[in-house]
């Protein structure tokens, strides 16, 4: 059985279907990435995939003893965060919570586990520092950490390297990459960034507008006639933006 | 200095140091989840709703905290929603709230006592207003926001931190939601006796919001907070009665005061360490 299936699935904000008819599976130890441009009903999927929004119709199937407990997310970043007092340690921490079960206070176990969790990111040298005096893609890592400690099992991440250089966007999808090979840990990530996103990947999601244009395992996306079509648009676009940006100076 | 001392033979004063110190710890922990989560003018509308229920309760000659209790409760859990739903804007809503209750204590006390007094007390504060009766309730109310803000500090952190994923993986972030707002509604409601409807919300503000100036960690934060806010309202208090100045806001004053030292603090440690 999947770790996570999605039969038929339709998702609506207030009567508007933005996303319909989906259908893909995800097995244990697979890394599937959902790409789409902006406004592909990208995030919506990932609130449905988290039970924050149930589908209009179809139904989404997790097996394998999945519970909501067991799924590590790494959220796009709130304007809230960024100005946060609160020391790497206590934000890592924090996706401890879920093992708590009915104890109010966390034990040497989850103190345990968010020390290999801040490990595994090259953040524990961080970890009395103040979250909010970090750069953005340390931020990230501390995020992704917290992730790491909610989860054995899946991890679903929004737009990882959203607001990241390139260079640090790189080293991000590595480690993601890293994390997943060496941990074992299913990943369903959701990225607008083709090119860099796919590295790692076994199985793509394309989105197109409010439906699926393809599914299945990289090799044969790359393929397929979604992939080359995103290509030619994405490189039209950047030679349009890189013009309009010589005709400013 | 005599004078000072003999601040310590009246029980009222005793009674106001014991209670109010109390409170100031309630509202300094609650302040840091309410200032984080963009939710300060929460406690500002609840005060004006204690008002106006204070007021109704007067008229009709009813105790004014169990009338008062439950209507500031459903008041907040109402703000939490309205705050929640974006389809009235959460800072607009809050304002509806607290002027339309304002509204209707003001006409409420207009038609019935006239402004006396007693009006004038409930909106700017005076430390006599705490009977015996007051100070059991206040304690034990005290006593129970103490108990579950610690028995919960680590969820309210995370839902304060992050609700999407305190929400996403299994914590129940609403429920906490709910509590923090309940918890609110009982420190405003007690609190805004000795602090006046129009100034309570600043106990809860401040400490917050100064501590966050120089602590780096949300527990120092919280302890940082909790320590400026009992001093405060001690020195409030101390100086309310040497100077018969109002109770709150000389609170409110001894606050400004150590909101400034902090800040400029501040601004001197990010001069010698420049980002």
């Amino acid at each position: 059985m999947s770790l996570l299936e999605c039969r038929g699935v339709s998702f609506a904000y207030e009567g508007v279907t933005v996303l319909r008819d989906l259908n893909f599976k995800v097995d244990s130890g697979q890394y599937l990435c959902i790409i789409g441009e902006n406004g592909a009903g990208k995030s919506t999927l990932m609130k449905g995939l988290l039970r924050l929004k149930k589908p209009s119709a179809g139904e989404i199937v997790t097996g394998d003893g999945l519970r909501a407990d067991q799924i590590g997310y790494l959220p796009q970043q709130t304007p809230v965060q960024k100005d946060f007092p609160a020391s790497v340690e206590e934000v890592v921490l924090s996706g401890c919570l879920t093992s708590l079960g009915r104890r109010p206070f966390f034990g040497g176990e989850q103190k345990k586990r968010a020390e290999q969790a801040m490990t595994s990111l090259e953040i524990l040298d961080l970890r009395r520092s103040c979250y909010r005096d970090l750069s953005g893609g340390q931020q990230q890592r501390v995020l992704l950490a917290r992730a790491l400690c909610a989860t054995r099992q899946l991890l679903l991440l929004d737009e990882p390297a959203a607001g990241l250089d390139p260079v640090v966007t790189r080293s991000m999808y590595d480690l993601i990459g890293k994390i997943h090979r060496e941990q074992g840990i299913t990943v369903i990530m959701v990225s607008h960034d083709l090119q860099s996103a796919v590295g790692s990947a076994t199985h793509i999601l394309h989105l197109g507008q409010d439906r699926q244009l393809f599914f299945g395992t990289k090799d044969e996306y790359r393929r397929s006639a979604a992939y080359h079509s995103f290509l030619g648009e994405n490189s039209i676009r950047i030679r349009g933006h890189a013009r309009g940006r010589k005709g400013g100076v | 200095m005599e004078l000072f001392l003999s601040m310590f033979t009246y029980p009222f004063m005793l009674r106001a140091l014991f209670v109010g110190s109390l409170i100031a710890l309630c509202a300094a922990l609650l302040g840091v989840t309410l200032v984080l989560k963009r939710y300060s003018m929460i406690g500002d509308g609840l005060s004006h709703v204690g008002f106006g229920a204070l007021a109704v309760a007067s008229a009709l000659g009813a105790a004014p905290l169990p009338v008062a209790i439950p209507v500031v409760v459903l008041a907040a859990f109402l703000l939490l929603r309205l705050s929640e739903n974006s389809r009235i804007k959460g800072d607009a809503a809050v304002a509806l709230v607290s002027t339309g209750a304002l509204a209707i204590g003001v006409t409420v006390v207009s038609q019935t006592t006239g402004m006396n007094t007693d009006v004038y007390n409930y909106l700017f504060g005076s430390i006599l207003s705490m009977s015996g009766e007051d100070v059991v309730l206040t304690t034990v109310i005290a006593v129970i926001v103490l108990i579950l803000f610690i028995l919960f500090y680590n969820r309210i952190f995370a839902v304060t931190f992050d609700e999407t994923f305190a929400q996403a993986t299994g914590t129940k972030a609403h429920l906490y939601n709910m509590l923090i707002a309940l918890l609110t509604a009982l420190v405003i409601v007690v609190g805004m006796r000795m602090m006046g409807s129009l100034l309570i919300s600043s106990l809860v503000v401040f400490p917050a919001v100064t501590a966050m100036r120089l602590c780096k960690t949300f527990r120092s934060v919280i302890i940082a907070s909790s320590v400026i806010s009992v001093l405060c309202l001690q020195a409030g208090l101390t100086i309310s009665y040497l100077y018969a100045t109002p109770t709150g806001a000389s609170i409110v004053l001894c606050n400004i005061v150590v909101f400034g030292i902090f800040y400029a603090a501040s601004l001197l440690r990010e001069r010698k360490t420049p980002a």
